[in-house]
């Protein structure tokens, strides 16, 4: 019990997937303009890499493992992805259309994120079982929400400064990531 | 040899089974769209640019396909997009010019000054929130870009003190309108080159004092009008478009110049001055 509560939040924190592991920066960097946005990214993150995570592990597990090609796992792994964020789509639209409208253009987005690939690898890599991916690939989306957010506040705020001309625009959303990615690396003192 | 094979059967098993459960859930959630939502999507630019008012060509088309939004409703496109959204829906479009943005100012800074020296943040807004006419013409531009800084296609330009809006780049989208807090710019179809760059509603000898590129009043451009479509009111000269046939006499008898002259694009043509 204790280990599952500790994947999570090395998901959610310690290895934070943004701040530490650098996957999913276009995204970071892309939707972080507002607030809502952002939001709703990190929803439609953490339905998607959850879903990934589970459907990954059990492909590893049940179909690459028994036929020894598990060094097939990159390839299969984004066939796999992209089709099954197709299928969440047309099965979201289909069957809540209000949850369809909130995550929007951000859904089909995802497919295109190296997180969700990167959780469902480092997963595998790490030798999990089906429960431990689930909550790890949980974990590290929820991780990739609290980072979004937090720079997308902080950009909402730098907007309304007046900073000098060199900085504007991109590079000071990318000083704002490094510190807050250095203050994450405080989590790594982290201990239970 | 044998890895290979096996490889090959199983990742392109899992391909067609991935290709069935597709095809079987595309099937099975297939809802059912307004088919000229998609058929208006077609028709529309898709740079998703948000002038016209909706979150993204997407919307835009849906708001059309649902009746909400006019068929020329993408500023953008303009006329030929406009027809092609009208044959869709099967109504008659408007007739739907493309407009540009044109600033009704004149007042560079050899023609003009400013009687404050403004050092806060440079943004016309702010000037004019901080109390004090900047300007020695209190309608005149500010120079400071606001309306540059909203402009997505980053058509206009201060230069020498005044905005300055590059026709050919312009779509038409109405931001810089919005964001003048002088109310300086408004949107005339593209084909109006004749125009009066001048806002000032003072009297004559006032708008001498101030800037020497002014609208006076004189009335002589009124005089020279052969179709009764330049009147002066509250001492500044204005173009009824509806009756104005371009032809540039108004413009030739302007004592001050500030009616820019038809057909050579008067705006284009100052900034390759400049240069």
């Amino acid at each position: 019990m204790k280990s599952l509560i500790l994947i999570i939040v090395s998901g959610a924190l310690i290895n934070n997937v943004v701040l530490n592991q650098f996957l999913g920066i276009c995204s970071f960097l892309g939707v972080s303009k507002q607030m809502k946005a952002s939001a709703s990214l990190g929803m439609a993150v953490i339905f998607v890499i959850t879903i990934a995570s589970a459907v990954a592990s059990l492909l590893y597990d049940f179909v690459l493992k028994p036929f020894g090609i598990d060094f097939m796992k990159t390839i299969v792994f984004i066939l796999v992805i992209a089709a099954l964020v197709q299928i969440v789509e047309m099965f979201l639209k289909k069957t809540s259309p209000a949850i369809y409208k909130s995550l929007g253009i951000f859904l089909p987005l995802i497919t295109t994120n190296c997180a969700v690939l990167g959780v469902a690898l480092t997963n595998v890599q790490n030798g999990y079982n089906f429960i431990e991916c689930v909550l790890s690939g949980f974990g590290t989306a929820v991780g990739f929400t609290i980072a979004i957010v937090l720079l997308a506040s902080v950009r909402v705020r730098i907007r309304e400064e007046d900073l000098p001309a060199p900085l504007r625009g991109a590079p000071i959303v990318l000083i704002s990531a490094a510190l807050m990615s250095i203050a994450f690396m405080g989590f790594g003192g982290l201990s239970f | 040899m044998s890895t290979v094979i096996i490889t090959t059967a199983v990742i392109t098993l899992v391909g067609v089974i991935v290709g069935i459960a597709l095809v079987y859930t595309g099937k099975k959630f297939h809802v059912d769209v307004d088919p000229r939502e998609s058929a208006v999507r077609e028709c529309l630019p898709g740079n998703n640019c948000g002038a016209c008012g909706y979150a993204g060509c997407d919307a835009m088309a849906a708001a059309i396909a649902a009746g909400e939004a006019p068929a020329s409703g993408c500023p953008v496109g303009g006329q030929p997009i406009a027809d092609k959204i009208a044959a869709v829906m099967g109504v008659d479009a408007a007739l739907q010019e493309k407009k540009v943005a044109f600033v009704r100012c004149k007042g560079s800074c050899d023609v003009t000054h400013n009687q404050a020296n403004y050092i806060g943040v440079r943004d016309c807004r702010s000037a004019v929130l901080s109390g004090i006419n900047v300007t020695d013409c209190e309608y005149g531009c500010l120079g400071f870009g606001s309306c540059a800084t909203v402009c997505p296609q980053d058509a206009i330009r201060i230069r020498n003190g005044v905005a300055i809006v590059e026709r050919n780049k312009c779509v038409g989208c109405g931001l810089c309108a919005k964001a003048c807090p002088r109310g300086l710019i408004d949107l005339v179809f593209v084909g109006n080159t004749v125009s009066v760059q001048c806002s000032n509603k003072d009297k004559g000898p006032m708008v001498k004092k101030v800037c020497s590129a002014g609208c006076i009043g004189c009335m002589l451009c009124t005089r020279q009008c052969e179709f009764d479509a330049i009147h002066v009111e509250n001492f500044l000269a204005s173009i009824d478009y509806s009756k104005c046939t371009q032809c540039g006499k108004c413009a030739e008898k302007c004592p001050v110049k500030v009616i820019t002259p038809p057909a050579v694009k008067p705006v284009r043509e100052e900034v390759d001055d400049g240069e």
